[in-house]
């Protein structure tokens, strides 16, 4: 499908001219008045049958005496990622929100309203997510303006949802939690042995990455985007590194390419097999757990062997990768991934053939796809749940050349979720063999690039979902503003609903199926 | 069936796998060691609890591994425990955003006495590469009292282990 129809049909429903403002090969930009911002959005939601990608907004009050609003979406048709542009006013900012209308938008508004202190006009909720009010007032600290480290606010206590009824009560557990993981604070509401309400509170973790990625150079920002989800370093600098390659107009060699998808495809199988063993655990079943972990060491240590680093950090740089191939170091990669795929093997069929993990799992914490598709779910989970969305397949790139073959599962439990990991870890091993049979030795080369300024959008599917990196830099080759988003964002959410009806020692279940990040989403 | 057969096959895993695998020499010898201080110093065991209170992940994975069948940190004597009631040493990571400060405080002071506070990770010590962040108290320091730091972005398990050693050593 061409994108020329998709503007034609959004043209013809909306009932006036939108402007494209700027068009890159898999980026279109359509500039509308604020007061258009929303059927715009709203109209382009349907004809795309896309959720938002992402929605943010940017102070260019320096320049033009006005904040920015983008709001994205995805469409694997037209191989493009649609920009829906429109200006906001510096003196009285607000918009009107999509919330109502489309749900997923609700957390991005949320966002922008602490971070900008621009009002999403309409939205129910506008309870702050990361900048929590007990510990400081509102500040704003994405606008270009804000200086002064926060002082402490007045207490002001954060209000959860409330369910009222005759024998409800309510079991609060973290930030700080039991196990060696994140923090983040679960609030249910039970009646008797159900869940019938969970809400998650998180932003404990939050730092500001957004706001110190602004005026670093780029080889500082790679820095930073490794450390935005540690578990998923590669696929946040290759994100980052993708964006700043379209703004400098280059583009790295197939061998590179293909060096990128073997590591983010590395990145991939240690943390669904670490999922595995983690699902494992949360049901006691630990034999398999110790098993699967020892499979995670060996793809770490080959993580090192390979590029020196065992989360695979400080490979990227724009147009390059910093490590040298060769042959050895294929043939080494090959021979461990075939007894990797030995003991994967061995680790499927232990879990898949109890009886009693199976009942555990089957049947357990139930995403309906509906309520992914509402809450914009991205990555395994959606894909558990009968979304069939990869960036793998939706905008293929190199993996085209390794006949990239999606997996998708219906039923939206904990198997299913199980299952994809499963079926993701045998697909991404063969097409890792696939590029390993195609790359030719190369040595260390010195990344070379002149920034300009100007934005772009780098994504890449990372084993969680989409991850997206919208980054722009100025005129002094600086980032002005970077907008990550994780996949864990969204989310996160769907975790609160597909535990409803479960019993709380189902939800480790349930969490663990999902894995999410709590860094990715604090920021 | 299948398990106890795999069980057989893999006996007790406190060594490498497989010799292509064996990044991990000095192990061995590195655990006795441990276990040795552990034993003379804190009776057999040495309990952890872990707090996170803003790193990106990398180092909680780090610690995790340790306690893999590879590693194996417990048979040295060390367990990570569920509760900070049940500990001995606070694990920091992270820099301490604001969210968390509260929460590390809060836990520290539920820790029975003697306690003592090791934090692990580049940004622990003083913020790292989150230094310049608005949200972060740089540092664990400025929150509760550090007796010693583990290096690292993030520190490999072998040095996690060998940086206990140097620690309890001079303790």
């Amino acid at each position: 499908m061409d994108y020329k129809a998709v503007l034609k049909e959004l043209n013809e429903k909306l009932g006036v001219e939108t402007k494209t403002v700027f068009l890159r090969e898999d980026e279109i930009y359509l500039k509308v008045n604020l007061n258009d911002f929303k059927t715009t959005c709203l109209t382009l939601h349907k004809v795309l049958l896309a959720p938002i990608a992402s929605l943010f907004a940017l102070d260019c009050r320096k320049d033009s005496g006005v904040f920015e609003i983008y709001c994205s979406f995805a469409s694997a048709k037209c191989k493009k990622w649609f920009f829906v542009v429109a200006e906001i006013s510096g003196d009285d900012p607000k918009f009107n929100s999509l919330a109502k209308d489309i749900y997923s938008a609700s957390l991005f508004e949320r966002e922008i309203k602490e971070m900008f202190g621009i009002e999403p006009y309409g939205n129910p909720d506008t309870r702050r997510l990361r900048l929590h009010s007990e510990i400081c007032p509102e500040i704003y600290p994405l606008r270009k303006d804000f200086n002064k480290p926060p002082a402490r606010g007045k207490a002001e206590d954060y209000v959860f949802n409330k369910v009222e009824g005759e024998g409800i009560f309510e079991v609060p557990v973290g930030p700080v939690h039991a196990g060696i993981i994140g923090p983040g604070h679960f609030r249910f509401s039970m009646a008797g042995e159900p869940i019938i309400n969970l809400e998650i509170r998180l932003g404990f973790k939050h730092r500001g990455i957004e706001k110190l990625f602004e005026g670093k150079t780029i080889p500082e920002a790679i820095n930073l985007s490794e450390c935005v989800s540690g578990d998923a370093s590669f696929a946040n600098s290759l994100s980052f590194c993708t964006a700043i390659e379209k703004i400098a107009g280059i583009t790295p060699s197939e061998n590179t390419q293909m060096l990128r998808a073997v590591f983010l495809e590395l990145e991939r199988l240690y943390n669904h097999i670490n999922d595995m063993g983690g699902i494992a655990v949360d049901v006691g079943f630990s034999f398999p757990a110790a098993f699967a972990q020892i499979v995670k060491e060996n793809i770490l240590q080959l993580n090192e062997k390979l590029t020196g680093s065992r989360y695979l950090k400080n490979v990227n740089s724009p147009g390059e990768v910093k490590i040298t191939w060769d042959k050895e170091k294929a043939e080494a990669a090959q021979e461990a991934l075939k007894k990797i795929y030995k003991d994967f093997k061995e680790i499927k069929e232990i879990l898949l053939s109890s009886v009693s993990f199976m009942d555990r799992v089957d049947g357990t914490g139930v995403l309906k796809k509906k309520t992914a598709e509402d809450l914009g779910v991205t990555g395994v989970a959606a894909r558990a749940s009968g979304i069939a969305a990869d960036l793998r397949k939706d905008f293929p790139g190199i993996y085209a050349k390794a006949k990239f073959n999606p997996v998708k599962q219906e039923a939206g439990d904990c198997l299913a979720r199980l299952n994809m990991r499963i079926a993701e870890f045998e697909e991404s091993l063969r097409v890792i063999c696939d590029f390993l049979g195609k790359i030719t030795p190369q040595p260390q080369m010195a990344s070379n690039y002149n920034i300009k300024e100007g934005f772009a959008l780098g994504y890449a599917e990372a084993w969680r979902g989409a991850l997206t990196y919208w980054v722009k830099v100025n005129k002094n080759g600086v980032i002005e503003r970077c907008k990550i988003t994780d996949p864990s964002f969204l989310n996160w959410q769907a975790l609160s609903f597909c535990v409803l009806g479960d019993i709380i020692p189902d939800f480790p279940l349930c969490n663990k199926s999902f894995d999410l990040s709590y860094s990715g989403n604090d920021l | 069936m299948r398990i106890i057969k795999n069980r057989i096959l893999k006996g007790i895993v406190t060594k490498p796998l497989d010799k292509s695998f064996s990044l991990n020499e000095g192990l061995e010898t590195t655990g006795a060691e441990l276990k040795k201080i552990i034993q003379e110093k804190f009776s057999r065991s040495l309990h952890i609890r872990e707090v996170d209170t803003g790193s990106c992940g990398a180092c909680e994975s780090e610690i995790i591994s340790t306690t893999n069948p590879i590693y194996d940190i417990q048979r040295f004597g060390v367990s990570f425990v569920a509760s900070p009631r049940h500990a001995d040493c606070l694990l920091v990571t992270g820099p301490v955003s604001k969210n968390m400060a509260l929460a590390l405080k809060k836990t520290y002071d539920a820790m029975p006495e003697p306690k003592f506070v090791i934090t692990l990770g580049r940004c622990a010590l003083d913020g790292g590469i989150f230094k310049d962040a608005y949200y972060t108290e740089k540092g664990v320091a400025n929150i509760i009292p550090v007796a010693f730091h583990i290096p690292g972005c993030p520190p490999k398990p072998l040095d996690i282990i060998k940086a206990l050693i140097t620690f309890l050593k001079a303790r």
